[in-house]
């Protein structure tokens, strides 16, 4: 969406979205931060896009998710290009942590809902700076928030009572892996918008990695799968 | 194309609830830690107390972007004041100053239902509550978010404040000793948590008196 | 007859290529009383001297705070080193505002050199006529800087402006070595020498000076004027006979270094020896 600030008519207002990512869902780990998402996007229902990234490494340490609105998205990824761009210029030693680059965020959303003129995305922003991690969201109208494990759209009903069972403070990148796979499996199965090409990525204080996509391994064979209307009484 | 959403809200409500209870040379300022949104817990350790100055603290529920703007809003005018009057505002000051802030976005309001706390020039409790659009009252107790309705006639009833319609005025300050207050409004939020969806996980009770400031936690039902 | 013909507005430059009314304005630092810096790993101390117009005043204040991380001393035009200190005061709030942390001290320096620079090239602006002295602490570590009317920045170890700074730069240049490892007492007890040298003379006291310090794990503030009488104490600094006398003053000068006073300078007003100086040479 093409967007101006100050006074916008309402043909340039995001009063609904069009292309449509689904969850993230992010967890603090033992070094830095996990983030999974899958790489659908939808055009309402129409699965349109199949190889979107919706998971960014944002200056030295942060890692940006985002569901929603992809084009907001992107406008998003300029904003925060032009702000890092920015701040690496001034050479001097001094550089935006996560926590600076979500309260950026934060101001930015709240800003727009302000205008009545929405960014139309939940992000989850995470990363790792002098040694202390950082996981936070925010959404389109600016609600914003920290915590060991967060998950947008419908990660927050199906991921989060996951994480909130199984995510302890000391896991260990490969359990991190394991805890999100579940998560992103459970989205798979139940998220109708879902697809089942996933990316998972990594921020410590090494940096960000966004690791190569994959496939989950799924079972369709359970008997409420084949044949969902069994039971179900009707004249078809 | 027919209408496949509901129109967007720039509000939402994140629940929660907030007491504050004044007394003679204290104040006890408390609120639970749970953030919401429908039936959605969205974190269950966020605080909604914000200390805007050495004697004066604040505890919002409401729509969370809001409150935060508006606690943004209150310290960077507190820095200003600092600046200019080299020294901490006044509670009422404060109090002053949170209705104007509200007022000045009366047609675009934030979403914010407000307690404040501290002590004042002389030492002694004072609260303030407010409504969403900036009008405030000083009294000797309140309670505001989602669980005022469960919380308010359980002070009322263990408070019994002067009538405010008495002549001469009675001072609103509650006679109960601060242990006393603080007992009180842990119960209250375990009551209130019972029946209200959208408080409980957590309890964080900030109390100020002549000795500074202090902060108390309590774990609430997590259901 | 012998008029200068390119002072006349800051946008003119003379043959020999100089903006003369930007070359006053750093003047102006010149007159005003003198503020000294110095800076260790940790910590960085301002100090200035305090001067009235008259016995009936008060001295006007010279160091300001302006974030819990950043503070400044200035020399010059006191009323143009208020407006500066409101605006760095307030890119602070901004900034913290925005981002949620502190505001690097060194970009907080540019801006504010960027702003001065604009009035050296505008025929309808007058450059600030104050010199400001820096101090901050940021992810990088402790930081001095100089900021003057002309535009330019540096950052230093330890530095001195206004009125009789001279003494005070010999004295620091001789000692700066030591400095990066000093701990915040002897930076201290350094401002207040370095201070002293400054006054010529006059005996040191805690109402002819202030001090400021920040430090880690120390936001800026301003020390009470009884801690500073306890450390001159403590430091033995004042042994009246001691001091060396600086170079001599004419009678007349030696009380008129009050801020914006017509006043001494460190070279005894020399007009022709700080004209050939340009701008960025202090």
């Amino acid at each position: 969406m093409t967007m101006t600030m100050g006074t916008v008519d309402e043909s340039q207002r995001t009063l609904y979205p069009y292309v449509t990512g689904s969850s993230v869902v992010a967890i603090k780990f033992k070094d830095g931060i996990l983030m999974a998402a899958d790489m659908g996007g939808s055009y309402g229902s129409t699965l349109r896009y199949k190889n979107i990234e919706r998971l960014k490494p944002i200056g030295k340490h942060s890692l940006l998710g985002a569901s929603g609105e992809i084009s907001d998205f992107q406008e998003i990824l300029r904003y925060l290009d032009e702000l890092i761009l920015y701040d690496n210029m001034w050479d001097d030693g001094n550089s935006l942590g996560p926590k600076e680059v979500h309260n950026y965020l934060t101001r930015v959303m709240y800003n727009r809902r302000n205008k009545f003129n929405p960014l139309w995305n939940s992000l989850i922003l995470g990363g790792v700076k002098n040694g202390q991690k950082y996981l936070g969201t925010v959404n389109m109208i600016g609600i914003n928030y920290e915590d060991n494990h967060v998950a947008t759209g419908l990660g927050n009903h199906l991921a989060r009572p996951i994480l909130r069972e199984e995510w302890h403070e000391d896991l260990t990148f490969e359990e991190g892996v394991k805890l999100l796979e579940k998560c992103m499996r459970v989205l798979l199965y139940r998220d109708r918008s879902a697809v089942n090409k996933i990316q998972i990525s990594k921020i410590t204080e090494e940096g960000a990695t966004v690791f190569p996509p994959f496939s989950l391994k799924t079972y369709w064979e359970f008997a409420a799968f084949k044949n969902p209307t069994a039971g179900a009484e009707g004249s078809w | 194309m027919t209408k496949q959403h509901a129109n967007w809200s720039p509000y939402d409500n994140n629940g929660g609830s907030c007491v504050a209870i004044a007394g003679a040379d204290y104040c006890v300022i408390a609120a639970d830690m749970r953030m919401s949104t429908g039936y959605n817990i969205l974190t269950r350790d966020y605080s909604k107390i914000s200390q805007l100055a050495d004697k004066c603290v604040m505890a919002s529920s409401g729509f969370q972007a809001d409150v935060k703007a508006l606690q943004k809003q209150l310290s960077a005018r507190h820095l200003i004041y600092q600046h200019q009057h080299n020294k901490q505002m006044s509670c009422p000051a404060m109090a002053q100053l949170l209705s104007n802030t509200l007022y000045y976005k009366r047609f675009f309001p934030y979403y914010a239902f407000n307690v404040l706390g501290g002590l004042d020039n002389e030492g002694k409790g004072c609260v303030f509550t407010y409504d969403a659009v900036g009008s405030y009252e000083r009294v000797g107790y309140s309670s505001q978010g989602s669980g005022s309705t469960l919380i308010t006639p359980f002070l009322d009833n263990q408070l019994k404040s002067p009538s405010p319609l008495l002549l001469p005025a009675q001072d609103a300050v509650t006679p109960l000793a601060e242990a006393e207050a603080i007992n009180l409004v842990k119960t209250v939020f375990a009551s209130a948590t019972e029946r209200d969806i959208y408080t409980g996980d957590k309890l964080e009770v900030v109390i100020l008196n002549a000795s500074g400031i202090r902060r108390e936690y309590m774990d609430l039902r997590r259901d | 007859m012998f008029r200068n013909q390119y002072d006349t507005d800051v946008t003119t430059w003379s043959p020999a290529g100089r903006l003369f009314q930007v070359e006053y304005a750093m003047e102006a630092v010149k007159q005003g009383s003198a503020a000294i810096g110095l800076r260790s790993k940790t910590h960085v101390v301002l100090a200035c001297v305090n001067k009235t117009n008259s016995e009936l005043a008060s001295h006007q204040k010279k160091i300001f705070k302006v974030d819990e991380h950043i503070g400044v001393a200035i020399a010059g035009l006191t009323a143009d080193g208020r407006v500066l200190s409101r605006y760095m005061r307030s890119e602070c709030i901004n900034y913290s505002y925005t981002y949620e942390s502190p505001l690097p001290v060194g970009r907080l320096v540019v801006q504010l050199a960027d702003k001065a620079q604009v009035c050296t090239q505008r025929s309808w602006k007058r450059p600030y006529g104050v010199g400001l002295l820096v101090a901050g602490l940021d992810e990088s570590g402790a930081h001095l800087y100089y900021n003057c009317p002309s535009g330019n920045y540096f950052e230093y170890q330890a530095f001195a402006i206004g009125s009789r700074s001279q003494a005070a730069k010999t004295y620091l240049e001789r000692r700066f070595d030591n400095f990066n490892s000093s701990s915040r007492e002897e930076l201290i007890k350094d401002a207040l020498i370095a201070t002293r040298e400054s006054l010529q003379g006059e005996k040191l006291r805690s109402s002819v000076c202030t001090i400021a310090v920040i430090g880690v794990g120390e936001p800026f503030h301003i020390l009470d004027q009884e801690t500073v009488q306890k450390l001159i104490d403590e430091f033995e600094i004042v042994k009246e006979d001691d001091v060396p006398p600086a170079e001599p003053q004419p009678e007349g000068e030696q009380d008129a270094a009050a801020d914006q006073g017509a006043g001494a300078d460190q070279g005894g007003g020399d007009a022709a020896a700080s004209e050939g100086a340009a701008p960025m040479d202090i």
